[in-house]
């Protein structure tokens, strides 16, 4: 028997779903053993989460107190909050990060299903090709198309103006993960179903969108949790085609803010906590998704 | 004309498939074209497409390579150590905790999420985050180190720990999602095998080394190749921590490539770095596949 972690995807999904499911509860004994490894465990979980805890800290803090060191806020104030978000134009880095990351995500997960639904259960003359040509284009890195991406936006003005919104989110709005991921998923979907509804007389675009996209709802919402985050964190494409200030999303406007405030730390982690928390609490409401949805796929957000 | 089932269900895929070949054919093949196109050109973004040289940017990038205090020399050798020291470190630690994990009931859910949380959050803010732990004298680090009695370190401004210093965050930053994949694997190994082995009284020792360890092969060999690429893509952590400094003691590829072509313009000699990376990737995909991919058959 060969055991390799491609084994069908209803095996997989069990197995994610075991790994975020509640274990049997049986109270056992203590032993060394366990102490030891919740002790190496807690150990690790410190280590993971004190960067964000401090980070967190020194934001409440006033300038005077960073030198004077103490680890919990003596005189916690909200002041730096107050000061980074008037002066600086993070209310727009917010609005430019959340309507790129929307933009991409609903345009990803219209077309990564609608392609990868395609190629799973429609016959025509160059499937093979087609998908191949997708696929193939996993290998080529982002760095190496950078540079032809800001050519041809300058040569179409996608640098400039109101247009910039559209020259940061045009690489992202199809991704060839996703229709690797979805091709797999339309598997479970029966041909049966989709032919009785032909029988009926619905349309080809109706039987997707009314019969198979709402069973396969949740890898849909793994796709779209996975592209909010990665477009909401991307950094170097941003960084070069958004040339003025209003149009910079969250990781490039703290970047440029940390060049101006220097060494007031009190500052800066006050503006990575602006830009860390709405994700901190998009990953606690869908802690249980995002592991499950890595679990099983095996794709990095 | 009335269409046979068969010719409507071919058109119904092209239709579908429509916005997607566009898309995939101008931002993604043609894209890749260009840039090997660009490679062998004289090429300035604000003039134009310019004159063909054939290979003289590379071949400049092969004489700064020996260039004393050569900025892409350092780049490539570090780069190469950020994969060296950071992706068995990663996997290594990640499988430890794995393997801890696996083993308890109560509060799993909980250590799981403490473990993954950096993953989802940006690397710009973490660099700036690292910073502040790493800073000489008032940072949390070596506020630690005074409390018991070690000497302070200058972290980011030294030299000789510039490096390894940004590692552990990368190291730190990703572990999590190595931590889900490998938890993944574990799972998928039958029990069976262990209560086999425990009638035929193995210890822990040699089930670890005789079956978990081959039956995750596959598992480790997909994360190897996943994480080297990334760290051959550094970028975000470096830009934001040291710059690429002190002396170039940590700078990257990618670095030099945003360096090159968004700095100083210089659109050809970045497109060739960007072409050499890109064979890189594709030779260490090949090679790890090869050399590590062996199949276990029980």
């Amino acid at each position: 028997m060969a055991i390799s972690v491609d084994s069908s995807t209803e095996h997989r999904l069990e197995a994610a779903e075991r790994l975020v499911g509640k274990p049997p509860q049986s109270r056992t004994r203590f032993s060394w053993e366990t102490f030891l490894t919740y002790l190496l465990l807690s150990i690790g979980a410190v280590i993971m989460v004190t960067p964000f805890v401090w980070m967190i800290l020194t934001s409440l803090k006033p300038a005077a107190e960073l030198v004077q060191f103490s680890f919990l806020p003596v005189n916690p104030t909200l002041d730096n909050y107050v000061e980074v978000l008037g002066t600086n134009s993070f209310g727009q880095w917010y609005f430019n990060s959340i309507l790129i990351a929307l933009i991409s995500t609903t345009s990803v997960a219209f077309f990564d299903t609608l392609v990868g639904y395609t190629l799973n259960k429609f016959e025509f003359p160059g499937k093979t090709i087609i998908f191949l040509g997708i696929l193939a284009t996993l290998m080529i890195p982002t760095e190496m198309l950078i540079i032809p991406w800001y050519n041809m936006s300058v040569q179409l003005g996608w640098h400039q103006g109101t247009m910039q919104y559209w020259g940061i989110v045009f690489p992202g709005v199809i991704t060839a993960v996703g229709i690797f991921l979805m091709r797999q998923f339309f598997d479970g979907v029966p041909n049966e179903l989709l032919d009785a509804a032909r029988i009926d007389g619905m349309n080809e675009f109706g039987i997707f969108w009314r019969i198979a996209l709402p069973l396969v709802k949740p890898a849909v919402a793994a796709l779209c949790i996975f592209n909010f985050i990665g477009n909401w964190n991307a950094y170097l494409w941003p960084l070069i085609i958004a040339s003025s200030r209003e149009f910079y999303t969250l990781p490039v406007g703290l970047s440029f803010f940390r060049g101006e405030s220097t060494t007031q730390w009190e500052k800066i982690m006050t503006g990575a906590s602006l830009a860390t928390i709405p994700l901190l609490i998009v990953f606690i409401l869908f802690q249980r998704q995002i592991i499950k949805g890595i679990a099983l796929t095996g794709i990095k957000g | 004309m009335k269409l046979t089932l068969r010719r409507r269900q071919i058109l119904w895929a092209y239709l579908f498939l429509s916005v997607s070949l566009v898309f995939f054919i101008t931002i993604r093949w043609y894209p890749t074209l260009l840039a090997f196109n660009i490679s062998f050109r004289d090429w300035n973004v604000f003039k134009g497409a310019g004159d063909w040289v054939g290979l003289a940017n590379y071949a400049d990038i092969w004489e700064d390579f020996f260039k004393p205090r050569s900025a892409v020399r350092a780049a490539f050798g570090n780069t190469l150590r950020y994969v060296l020291f950071g992706v068995p470190l990663q996997l290594a630690l990640a499988l430890s905790v794995a393997l801890l994990l696996v083993r308890i009931r109560q509060l799993a859910g909980f250590f799981r999420a403490a473990y993954f949380v950096p993953f989802v959050t940006s690397a710009v803010a973490v660099a700036f985050v690292w910073n502040w732990l790493y800073a000489p004298q008032v940072g949390l680090i070596n506020q630690g180190l005074k409390i018991l009695g070690l000497p302070m370190q200058q972290f980011l401004r030294n030299p000789d720990l510039a490096l390894p210093s940004i590692t552990v965050v990368a190291v730190w930053r990703t572990i999590g999602f190595a931590i889900i994949i490998f938890l993944a694997g574990l799972q998928q190994i039958p029990d069976i095998y262990y209560e086999a082995a425990q009638i035929d009284g193995a210890n822990r020792w040699h089930m670890f080394w005789r079956i978990t360890l081959p039956l995750l092969n596959p598992v480790i060999v997909y994360l190897a190749v996943l994480q080297t690429i990334e760290f051959l893509r550094m970028f975000d952590l470096v830009q934001n921590m040291t710059q690429g400094g002190p002396l170039n003691r940590t700078t990257t590829v990618v670095l030099e490539v945003y360096n090159e072509g968004f700095s100083s313009y210089n659109m050809g000699y970045a497109a060739a770095l960007t072409v050499i990376l890109f064979g890189l990737i594709l030779a260490i995909t090949v090679f790890q596949l090869r050399v590590l991919s062996r199949r276990v058959e029980y």
